[in-house]
């Protein structure tokens, strides 16, 4: 069974429908990430999930449990990280977080946890002193405390320099080693790449893609590279009997597989006339171009290939 | 730890961590007692203005803390989302109402336990007195502040709560008969004052406390009409995000 299953799902604000028809489920043990960008309905999943919303139409399951009617229980069993704020400005680091493993009573140890989001020299300093980096490592450190089964986190890596990210990163994943479900909300798809075992992509409050980084990627290999800002691309066309597309001033892409023959034809074309090679990618899309390409055939489904 | 008694630990560490509830809640009605006992200025009508005096700052005690500091304390909670994590967490929301009302009670034994001593200090030598009904008039009391303080930072944003039980608290130490007798109010404003709850909480207290209430039976009424419908309110009208 699915720690997080959800079929259906409307939200609505009034006239506006903030979630239409979703669906998907999150397994124990593995990281979803559901993605999006500002008001794609992501949030508002999240927060019915929680508890926080009523829904308009459609089920959600959390451990088995509806949230609207079970919210005391799953919160007993759910760990949960807002976005932004959740804690006292003026309360202490390690009161916070010996606050809130008391109130879910699991017997986390609150010293071990400001040690493990590696907030051990801010103990003492109030939330308000702490940078954005710092906030976002305690209110995780706040999820923690309920030794979760299930975690909702929201930008768990937002404002946060590279250092606190690699720290978060590993505790994120060793909590789904331990077979924690942890459902990761962002808009930042690189941080989704790094960690998600699954993703499931919000666009204007409908899901336009649920699967593997594997799935979503598959049939859409392609070659990127850097040159001059104004290649010849018919004459390259000609050499590399493929149509190479400039997507940024000296950025250009050959939706194609990495064979290693054409990459040497390119690499010679580029030489034989003049031009540089300074960047060099081949292989699986990024996420960033699936999502695009998704986004893209959502609004003219003409170019829908059936990613999702 | 019991998860009430941690947020109950919590509750007082923002209380004793925010120094401005602290001025409001002890230092302005302790310095309100001393001036106007030492300085007569006010037309108390009383021989000593300290027996006129005592009563009322017990009760602007009670009006700063469950209605003026709660209320902006929770305004903010609000506006950090900090209710909305407590939310997530199995403390609930009985056990999260009833910390936040022992925090009140808790300040507010300090507050007596500080004003009652200085008053006598001062003079205050009530006729006579009825602690368990005053006790009982600082509970209807603290019930009817805490119910406008919970609308109102249930509704309202964090700086706008704020600015907004600043100023009802400025109204209703003035209009309330805290440290201006009703008497002294000119005739409309008078009648209004009487159906206030900070005026019901200072006339019963007043009452109880040295049998100097203006109309007790009518305070007595308007002040339980206060207890039982600003909670009701509030419970109806409260968002926690």
């Amino acid at each position: 069974m699915a720690a997080v299953e959800v079929d259906g799902l409307t939200v609505r604000y009034g006239d506006l429908v903030a979630v239409n028809d979703a669906s998907f489920s999150a397994a124990a043990g593995q990281i979803t990430a559901v993605l999006g960008p500002n008001g794609a309905g992501k949030t508002s999943t999240i927060e019915v999930c929680e508890g926080y919303r009523r829904s308009a139409a459609g089920t959600v399951r959390v451990l088995g449990l509806d949230p609207t009617t079970n919210q005391r229980e799953i919160a007993q069993r759910m760990g949960v990280m807002l976005q932004a704020g959740g804690v006292y400005p003026g309360a202490r680091v390690a009161d916070t977080v010996r606050h809130y493993c008391a109130l879910y009573g699991k017997g986390a140890d609150a010293q071990a946890l400001v040690q493990q989001v590696g907030l051990a020299d801010r103990a003492r300093s109030t939330w308000r002193r702490l940078s954005g980096g710092e906030q976002q490592r305690l209110s995780l450190a706040l999820a923690l405390a309920a030794k979760p089964q299930v975690a909702f986190l929201d930008e768990p890596t937002s404002g946060v320099d590279v250092n606190g990210r690699d720290t978060i990163r590993g505790i994120v994943r060793a909590l789904a080693a331990e077979g924690c479900a942890v459902i990761l909300a962002t808009h930042e798809l690189d941080e989704a790449e790094r960690l998600a075992d699954r993703v499931v992509i919000f666009d204007q409050g409908q899901i336009i893609a649920d699967g593997t980084l594997t799935e979503l990627r598959r049939g859409h290999d392609e070659i990127r590279f850097r040159s001059s800002p104004a290649l010849d691309l018919h004459a390259l066309a000609t050499a590399i009997g493929m149509i190479a597309s400039q997507v940024g001033p000296d950025e250009y892409v050959i939706d194609a597989p990495p064979h290693p023959r054409l990459m040497a034809t390119l690499a010679s074309w580029l030489a034989d006339h003049g031009h540089p090679l300074t960047d060099l990618r081949a292989g699986s899309q990024r996420l960033e171009d699936v999502f695009r390409r998704l986004t893209a055939a959502k609004q003219d489904p003409t170019k829908h290939d059936g990613a999702a | 730890m019991s998860r009430f008694r941690a947020q109950l630990v919590a509750e007082l560490q923002v209380v004793r961590r925010n120094g401005e509830q602290l001025l409001l809640t002890l230092g302005i009605p302790v310095m309100l007692l001393a001036f106007f006992s030492l300085v007569e200025v006010l037309p108390t009508g009383t021989d000593d203005p300290v027996d006129f005096l005592a009563p009322g700052v017990l009760a602007l005690a009670v009006m700063s803390t469950s209605m003026v500091s709660l209320g902006i304390g929770t305004g903010f909670e609000r506006t950090y989302h900090v209710l909305k994590r407590l939310g997530a967490t199995p403390l609930g929301r009985p056990r999260l109402i009833a910390a936040k009302i022992a925090a009140v009670a808790v300040v507010e034994l300090v507050q007596f336990a500080v004003l009652i001593p200085v008053a006598y200090a001062l003079g205050w030598s009530p006729a006579s007195t009825n602690w368990p009904l005053a006790v009982a008039a600082v509970l209807a009391g603290t019930t009817a502040f805490a119910g406008i303080g919970l609308t109102m930072a249930g509704r309202l944003r964090g700086e706008i709560n704020l600015a907004a039980l600043n100023g009802l608290y400025l109204v209703l130490l003035l209009l309330g008969g805290m440290v201006i007798p009703f008497a002294k109010l000119p005739g409309a404003v008078r009648a209004v004052a009487h159906a206030l709850p900070s005026g019901a909480l200072a006339d019963v207290l007043r009452e109880t406390l040295g049998g100097n209430g203006s109309q007790p039976g009518t305070s007595w009424l308007v002040l339980g009409t206060w207890a039982v419908a600003t909670p009701l309110v509030a419970a109806r009208l409260f968002r926690w995000d």
